[in-house]
């Protein structure tokens, strides 16, 4: 990597435009078709194969592969968006190395699993590449349903209602459809728009509405909703994220990750993006990763994430963290934060207790990436959900404790805060409520 | 160091592999780069009577390809050489008198009538090549002029022909054998009886490579329409492994000397042919693919080979599989074999279990205490093979014999250590009684 210009503080512009370029290229460029074959053709189209029981959406992978290596590759996207519509975003952001990859018999024979986020995304870019819609609509039920937040699970909730027949309104907070999607993940996951894509090729079924920038508690209300409309389908996501309490300090480079993260993501060009010279990430998740990496991206010369627990508890799967270290961001862990050292209002160091003693980190950015929380105030409303751990208690078909209203994404206790789950939930939920619509 | 100089019909040669009569050996320039690549031989590109053949224009190849475009089976529509014989004849003559150490068969094929045949075998012979092999063999073209598989598909006129040829010429007389027949046995015991001193076997394979469909037309297309060519290359090898080891084995043809031919594309493949019964080898497709340079793999394989397994010279194990392949009726239905998992291979795909659940004898566990786990049950297994066929992982299904004695827990008898087959089993009704 090119020298970044070692201005001290935050500020931006520290790379050649090139270099943007180069370091926020795709994260994994896309299979060519011979390469999709070939790749496809180490698939031992496994019986009850393991890595479709490891997708929590279910998608029949071996078929799809197979579909892939007889050169039909609409047929394989078909085989894929029949599970999950959102295949596209999880070919590229799923941590197919702890998911479907990691079960791959493949894996256990040499450690090399079929490469299967890579085909999903080879068969996925080649159908919407095409426009090829796969889905209509059944005849209207005449009933309409509200979707609360157009991230992962309110657009998959969406479709497979579309499907069913029924008209669905989405509010969304933002201004941009797509969640997490869009604001969330790293930028070199989604190039090229792909967020925006994604959501126009699944809107594309027709009969969802998207209202943008109307936030729920704010512009629209459970109670209202719920009354106004045949079924509520809630995912609003985690927008709140938890704080450093004390050991914080009001100065200019005391940042929330989340936010920074969504800034890099809607930048439309990285060099106006500003970074510090050396920075700390506090954290030990994807989010922590996600800024630790990006910062280093834009040309932050030091980068250290620093975890409190064990290497192990570290939520950021190993992949990811390899990932980091390969790109120069160090990770050390044990690293107990005591309080973020300012100096005339702008933060000149990070402090944290480590086997007993302070280990005090000089930096001119602290990132906050220790997670994220529900803005409960949003769906208490007249009649309170229950809540669970924090987050909206579900059943097993996504129903909450209103029984017009049913939840799914990050914002129910049941998740794991992957996209795919949230496209399951989603999903599921929507079949549940179209059973109910239906009865 | 294992030797593997080769005398084939007192033709030497300082090994046995030789290039087939095809595209790789119709000119002077490419026969010396293969004679300088190490080849043992060569059999000259097929020469006639002029005026010379001509070809498409087009392509005149087509192929099957594995995913990552290994070239799997090969089919060609070229004709015997293009050009004037006496052109080839004249490149022979050099080529030989350069490399006199190797093997120079010339491949011929003329019309039908001694006249013809008479006439050209003294031109071949004044070349100095070191035998003469009849192309009665090729699929297209040129049968449609009552020549090459026209021929080889009546054994009176391939016996003829030999005849004509052992009479006419002192050189040895390799009668090459076309596959598009229903028994290779009679062409032949045809060629042996006109007096043959070697057959080689097989020529290609009529085939259509695959139908293009967006055009409907056949594959390679010339103008939109094609014509059935001749299929090569490792696709084509278990037939002609077999063909092999049917004259090999035939009471009337046991002891002519084979030159095999069909997919050799290693030097095991090449190993496999001999332990039939060839003296030498032919490989085309193989060197069409990858170049002369795949000589030098098939000569170090061979001899390390041999020397591992101590076979000092080709004699020490030429031949020595023939006497193995035998009629279905003779096999020991007393030999009883198991499939057998070993579970610390097994990578747990299930692939054994779903082709014996759907298409074979359901012998084989999918799930034990409610874990993903593949076994064999003895009371079901056949053994068939299937699930070692069909296994990603080599020796992970092995196929264990029963000791005799022991109880085969299918058929709930005790395996019998007496060698004990068809002819005399209970079931024929054809069955030959045991002498009282």
């Amino acid at each position: 990597m090119a020298q970044s210009v070692p201005t001290d503080g935050i500020a931006s512009g520290r790379l050649a435009p090139e270099e943007y370029r180069s370091r926020f290229a795709d994260l994994h460029p896309p299979l060519s078709t011979h390469e999709a074959v070939v790749e496809a053709d180490r698939c031992y189209f496994c019986y009850d194969a393991p890595c479709m029981t490891a997708c929590p959406t279910a998608i029949d992978i071996p078929l799809f592969i197979r579909e892939i290596g007889t050169g039909n590759p609409l047929g394989a996207a078909k085989t894929i968006f029949d599970q999950n519509i959102l295949g596209g975003i999880c070919a590229r952001v799923c941590p197919t190395e702890t998911l479907c990859e990691q079960a791959c018999v493949r894996e256990a024979a040499e450690g090399k699993p079929v490469q299967i986020g890579l085909l999903q995304r080879y068969a996925t870019d080649k159908a919407m590449a095409a426009g090829k819609q796969f889905y209509g609509r059944a005849a209207p039920t005449g009933k309409t349903v509200a979707v609360i937040g157009a991230g992962p699970a309110g657009l998959a909730c969406a479709h497979r209602l579309a499907m069913k027949g029924h008209e669905v309104q989405i509010f969304e907070a933002r201004p941009k459809a797509g969640g997490l999607n869009e604001y969330g993940i790293a930028a070199y996951k989604a190039v090229d728009g792909f967020a925006q894509a994604e959501v126009d090729y699944v809107t594309a079924i027709g009969g969802i509405t998207i209202h943008h920038e109307r936030a729920l508690g704010r512009d629209v209300f459970l109670s209202g909703l719920a009354e106004q409309y045949d079924a509520v389908f809630l995912s609003v996501g985690l927008a709140g994220v938890n704080a450093l309490g004390e050991a914080d300090a009001e100065a200019r480079g005391s940042d929330d990750a989340v936010a920074w993260i969504a800034e890099v993501r809607q930048a439309s060009d990285l060099g106006t993006v500003p970074v510090g010279r050396r920075v700390v990430v506090i954290g030990g998740g994807m989010t922590a990763i996600d800024a630790g990496i990006q910062a280093k991206g834009l040309g932050a010369e030091a980068v250290t994430i620093c975890y409190r627990g064990p290497r192990e508890r570290m939520k950021a799967s190993l992949y990811e963290q390899d990932l980091a270290q390969t790109r120069g961001v160090a990770i050390r862990c044990e690293m107990r934060p005591l309080r973020v050292i300012a100096d005339a209002g702008r933060v000149v160091a990070m402090a944290f207790e480590q086997g007993g003693e302070t280990v005090t980190l000089e930096c001119d950015q602290v990132f906050k990436a220790i997670g994220q929380t529900l803005v409960s105030g949003a769906v208490e409303d007249e009649t309170p959900l229950a809540l669970s751990g924090g987050r909206i208690q579900v059943d097993a078909e996504g129903r909450t404790s209103n029984p017009k209203v049913w939840a799914g994404g990050d914002c129910v206790a049941a998740g794991d805060d992957l996209t795919v789950t949230a496209v399951a939930q989603g999903r599921d939920a929507a079949e549940s409520i179209h059973k109910a619509l239906s009865a | 160091m294992a030797d593997i100089r080769s005398n084939f019909l007192g033709i030497r040669s300082p090994n046995p592999f030789w290039l087939a009569s095809a595209p790789p050996t119709d000119k002077e320039y490419n026969v010396r780069r293969a004679f300088k690549a190490g080849w043992g031989g060569v059999v000259w590109k097929t020469v006639g009577h002029d005026p010379a053949c001509v070809n498409v224009n087009g392509p005149r190849y087509g192929a099957v390809w594995g995913p990552d475009r290994r070239l799997l089976g090969f089919s060609n529509i070229e004709l015997i050489t293009d050009r004037p014989l006496q052109l080839n004849l004249q490149e022979i003559k050099a080529v030989k008198r350069d490399f006199p150490d190797r093997a120079v068969v010339v491949s011929l094929m003329v019309p039908c009538d001694e006249a013809s045949w008479q006439s050209i075998l003294p031109l071949v012979e004044d070349t100095g090549c070191d035998g003469i092999e009849l192309n009665f063999g090729c699929p297209h073209g040129m049968q449609e002029r009552g020549m090459g598989s026209a021929v080889g598909q009546v054994p009176e006129y391939i016996e003829m022909v030999t005849r004509w040829c052992k009479a006419h010429s002192r050189l040895p007389v390799i009668v090459k054998l076309t596959p598009n027949i229903t028994d290779i046995r009679w062409p032949a015991r045809a060629a042996r009886r006109g007096g043959a001193d070697a057959v080689s076997l097989i020529n290609t394979i009529n085939s259509i490579t695959s139908v293009n469909l967006d055009t409907f037309s056949p594959e390679p297309s010339i103008d939109g329409y094609g014509s059935h060519g001749g299929y090569s290359g490792p696709a084509v090898k278990p037939i002609a492994l077999n063909m092999v080891a049917e004259i090999a084995r035939d009471p009337e043809t046991k002891g002519l000397p084979l030159s095999g031919i069909g997919g050799i594309t290693t030097w095991r493949d090449a190993a496999e042919f001999m332990a039939l019964g060839c003296g030498t080898v032919q490989v085309c497709t193989a060197a069409m693919t990858y170049g002369f340079k795949i000589v030098q793999e098939m000569i170090a394989g061979l001899e390390n080979w041999m020397d591992a397994k101590g076979h000092a010279s080709l004699d020490s194990f030429v031949g020595r599989a023939a006497g193995r392949a035998t009629d279905w009726q003779y096999l020991n239905l007393n030999y009883v074999a198991k499939a057998r998992i070993d579970q610390q291979l097994c990578i747990k795909c299930g692939r054994c279990y779903i082709a014996c659940e759907d298409t074979s004898h359901q012998a084989i566990t999918a799930l034990a205490n409610g874990k993903r786990h593949f076994e064999v049950i003895e009371a079901e297994c056949v053994g068939c093979n299937l699930c070692v066929n069909v296994c990603p992982v080599e020796n992970c299904i092995t196929m264990e014999p029963l000791a005799a004695g022991v109880l085969d827990r299918r058929t709930g008898q005790v395996v019998d250590g007496e060698y004990g087959n068809w002819t005399t089993h209970p079931n024929n009704p054809m069955r030959v009684q045991a002498a009282e």
